[in-house]
């Protein structure tokens, strides 16, 4: 066996080469951000299924330091992909308008639901 | 014609997206905000609890966390490509176990709600 097949030389500098693709990488990245905060939920339910105490203890978890700036880091990444998704929208749905039609559905559930969910 | 897994895969991928994309900001506002200590009505416990109790928010809880979590794995499985991991048959393994063990774990908690 004296097969040696080509190995195109890998790496990630290309990301540098154009701002074009360091948003593309950041949007990608948006992914870190909204996975852990799912994680996080599935950590919510897990102290919600233990009891009150459990669930008033993952409330105060949450005013620690390191949370308050992974909530306020994740915001900025989910705000990201929003704005990346709506945009990439007309792609998948060929229709006049569509962007601006998901940008007013996502205003409108936000708030629905931050007022369902009894913020004032 | 060879038969492809792709939209097995890519399906969760882009309903999440479209899921998160609706939704996730929203809801981070609302553990911020638990987190500045102003705590919305819905995540007291007696209103959550409630929530998650019924088998509806049961289910909303479930199609959100395992579709955010699809996407999440998908997502990153293509950008370890992009950044030059070529491992990725093994990548994909790792990070969709990853989805469907922690979608598992939220389907497990909720079943003690």
């Amino acid at each position: 066996m004296s097969r040696k097949p080509y190995a195109r030389e890998i790496s990630s500098e290309w990301i540098f080469r154009h701002p074009r693709y360091l948003r593309y990488m950041v949007r990608e990245f948006s992914c870190l951000f909204i996975g852990g905060y799912a994680l996080l939920m599935v950590v919510g339910l897990k102290r919600l299924a233990e009891g009150p105490a459990a669930w008033e203890g993952f409330l105060q978890a949450l005013q620690a330091p390191a949370s308050i700036a992974f909530h306020f880091v994740a915001l900025a990444f989910s705000l990201y992909h929003s704005v990346t998704w709506f945009n990439l929208t007309p792609k998948a749905i060929p229709l006049p308008f569509i962007s601006a039609a998901h940008y007013a559905g996502w205003v409108a559930l936000s708030i629905a639901l931050l007022w369902m969910a009894g913020v004032s | 014609m060879t038969k492809s897994n792709k939209p097995i895969v890519w399906g969760p991928f882009a309903a999440g997206g479209t899921l998160t994309a609706f939704l996730t900001p929203a809801l981070i506002v609302l553990t911020l905000l638990a987190g500045l200590g102003q705590v919305p009505e819905a995540l007291s416990y007696e209103h959550l609890h409630a929530f998650a109790a019924h088998w509806l928010g049961k289910a909303a809880l479930v199609v959100v966390i395992g579709l955010s979590l699809w996407s999440a794995a998908h997502r990153f499985r293509i950008t370890a490509y992009d950044l030059g991991v070529r491992a990725d048959a093994l990548v994909a393994a790792l990070v969709y176990a990853g989805a469907l063990a922690g979608t598992g774990a939220a389907v497990l908690y909720l079943l003690r709600i």
